[in-house]
């Protein structure tokens, strides 16, 4: 205790009484100091959501004077630093796609099957050596990821398939996809675990084995919940820059097919911010609006997991 | 559904489900199994390569052109003093919004607003978070591009898991500690101040080690703040010989960071530069498992230690 109230012994009783009132005084006051700095602090995540609204809208309504929106959505070239230059954010949008496509292609069966095994099959002590060594992979810095993805996953593709360019989505959507395994595995891990026990007795008590409860009764009961899991590793892949940096190259180049190079919008960010963009420029203001896109399209996602595991909770 | 006619198709019928029962446990383990290999794979592959260039020099050289004499001196200087003043926003205001939200905030609008807006910042991809320093610390701010503004821009992406953590921490305090301490006449910050914060602080620093893992790996906004990938000289000593002895030239000094060296490594074509790349990226991922095996040790301490 920092402070000890008026000290009635020494002082006459008047003198103690208006010193314990302005004790008083001088607590509630410090009481209210402090819940409003604490307030304040709440209030930082607020205002970073504003700051990042507001300065990806600042830049972006200037790169929209010169570049109209519907040509933003159509033009199928990206050279915003050319002489000729085109914005067509469909080309760095390809990119983005096809190599999230193909994380989800590895980290959607994948983490699904763990969850399962996790939440139904697997003794404890799997359980509980398994569940803090996803944790450790999804810790790994991503641009680990990003080395492994161009120095050793692509020369053991090119093996198989020798055409295969040193850059390429391909390896790079494979090497996300297993960093994604452990968001979509604890999240789906969590819904099914949240699913009552007495379902899955009565499952039991009929007959069913553990794989036909899991199939049949544990899984719908969560869907929404896995479902949830799914989208935040969407919103995961789309938002992911080094592995694509680094592994897919930054060539901008609208395809679909995973065997090509491709730059994607997070790396199309990290190639502009690597050269040296004057202030004020367009080509530094195309970032703030592919970064604009980016946002809204996790925001997308992030709102709609939300809202499934929302629905997911009430279930029971 | 065709009903079994005696007793040996019923056997039959249970030990092919017994049988997918097996087979999909195997396919469990086969699936945990493909992210164990990856991982081996991953950081074998990172020795092989990268440990025969871990000598002194590494760790004690500047960048060079040349790979064998280049090193990561000023890189893990640079991530080492971003991380102070990553740590010296981010923990303050996020145990400070932690306890805000746990002990003190009314049930508003306000304080619904505040929580769906820190579930949200952390769905936010990092490089968004790079941009937003870009636009406001190095410019309106003219903070520049440097270690001020890099540690503000990780103090922002790691203030969720740090709030997350705290809040988590603190409700996990039974509800008696609470009552017998305002019973005993204490305002509610003598409350937080001496039974709250302590109590939690193990889970806490939890979440801090998490959070200060995931800031030394981040790549991408530090990038796009635009922190240089060659730098051959250290910032300003934080320590004098004259008084005030204290010097914070550094928070404004260019930097570079141990990711953003190994980046700049690995997209070199040269081979010998891959090696270093390998080095440095061991370098790293040592670091944060390290942390990371902290933090899920301290939580597991944690579980089984506090009975309250």
């Amino acid at each position: 205790m920092s402070a000890v109230p008026g000290d009635i012994s020494a002082a006459p009783p008047c003198g103690a009484m208006s010193a314990r009132l302005s004790y008083r005084r001088s607590r509630i006051l410090r009481e209210k100091v402090i819940e409003l700095l604490l307030f304040l602090a709440a209030l930082v995540s607020v205002f970073t959501t504003v700051a990042i609204v507001y300065v990806l809208i600042k830049e972006s309504v200037v790169f929209f004077q010169h570049v109209p929106l519907a040509e933003f959505l159509t033009d199928t070239q990206w050279t915003p630093l050319f002489d000729d230059a085109h914005f067509g954010i469909l080309v760095l949008l390809s990119g983005t796609l096809t190599s999230s496509a193909v994380a989800l292609a590895i980290a959607i069966p994948l983490g699904t099957t763990i969850a399962i095994y996790l939440s139904e099959f697997a003794p404890f002590s799997v359980r509980e050596v398994a569940k803090p060594f996803l944790e450790l992979l999804g810790g790994v810095p991503t641009i680990i990821y990003g080395f492994f993805a161009l120095l050793f996953v692509t020369p053991i593709l090119q093996w198989f398939y020798p055409e295969l360019p040193g850059f390429n989505l391909l390896s790079a959507g494979i090497v996300m996809g297993i960093m994604i395994i452990p968001y979509v595995a604890s999240i789906s891990e969590d819904a099914m675990r949240a699913v009552p026990m007495n379902l899955r007795e009565g499952s039991y008590a009929m007959g069913a084995t553990r794989y036909q409860t899991a199939i049949k009764v544990v899984v719908p009961a969560a869907f929404s919940g896995i479902a949830s899991a799914y989208i935040l590793g969407i919103s995961r892949a789309v938002g992911e820059t080094m592995i694509l940096a680094v592994a897919a190259g930054m060539q901008p180049n609208l395809t679909f097919n995973p065997l090509e190079p491709a730059a994607t919008i997070t790396a199309y960010i990290v190639q502009v911010a690597l050269g040296d963009l004057p202030h004020g420029s367009i080509g530094y203001q195309t970032i703030f609006a592919a970064g604009l896109t980016l946002l809204l399209f996790t925001l997308a996602c992030n709102i709609a997991g939300h809202v499934l595991r929302k629905s997911f909770r009430e279930a029971y | 559904m065709a009903y079994a006619k005696d007793i040996a198709e019923i056997r039959a019928l249970i030990a092919r489900h017994k049988r997918r029962d097996h087979f999909f446990a195997l396919l469990g383990l086969a699936a945990l199994l493909v992210g164990v290999l990856t991982f081996t794979a991953l950081f074998v592959d990172m020795a092989i390569d990268g440990v025969p260039r871990l000598t002194w020099d590494f760790l004690t050289n500047f960048p060079s052109r040349r790979p064998e004499r280049a090193g990561i001196l000023s890189a893990w200087v640079g991530s080492c003093l971003v991380m102070l003043v990553t740590a010296f926003f981010a923990v303050p205001l996020g145990v400070a919004a932690g306890v805000y939200l746990e002990e003190y905030a009314p049930k508003n609008w306000i304080t619904d607003i505040i929580e769906i807006n820190i579930t949200n910042l952390a769905g936010v991809p990092s490089i968004v978070y790079g941009l937003l320093a870009l636009g406001l610390f190095v410019y309106q701010f003219g903070l520049g591009q440097s270690i001020l503004s890099a540690g503000l821009t990780l103090a922002l992406l790691i203030l969720p898991v740090v709030i997350v953590a705290t809040r988590e921490s603190i409700r996990s305090i039974p509800q008696g500690i609470r009552e017998g301490a305002y019973a005993l006449g204490g305002t509610r910050w003598q409350v937080c101040r001496d039974h709250i914060i302590p109590y939690s602080s193990a889970g806490i620093l939890t979440g801090v080690i998490i959070g200060m893992a995931r800031a030394i790996g981040e790549t991408a906004p530090v990038i796009t703040i635009g922190a240089l990938t060659f730098i051959a000289f250290l910032p300003p000593a934080p320590l004098k010989a004259e008084a005030p002895f204290l010097s914070f030239d550094w928070v404004m000094s260019p930097f570079s960071v141990m990711p953003i060296q190994m980046f700049n490594w690995t997209s070199r074509p040269e081979a010998a530069f891959h090696q270093n790349a390998a080095a440095a990226g061991f370098v790293l991922v040592l670091m944060t498992l390290a942390m990371n095996a902290l933090a899920i040790y301290l939580r597991y301490r944690l579980r089984k230690n506090i009975k309250w």
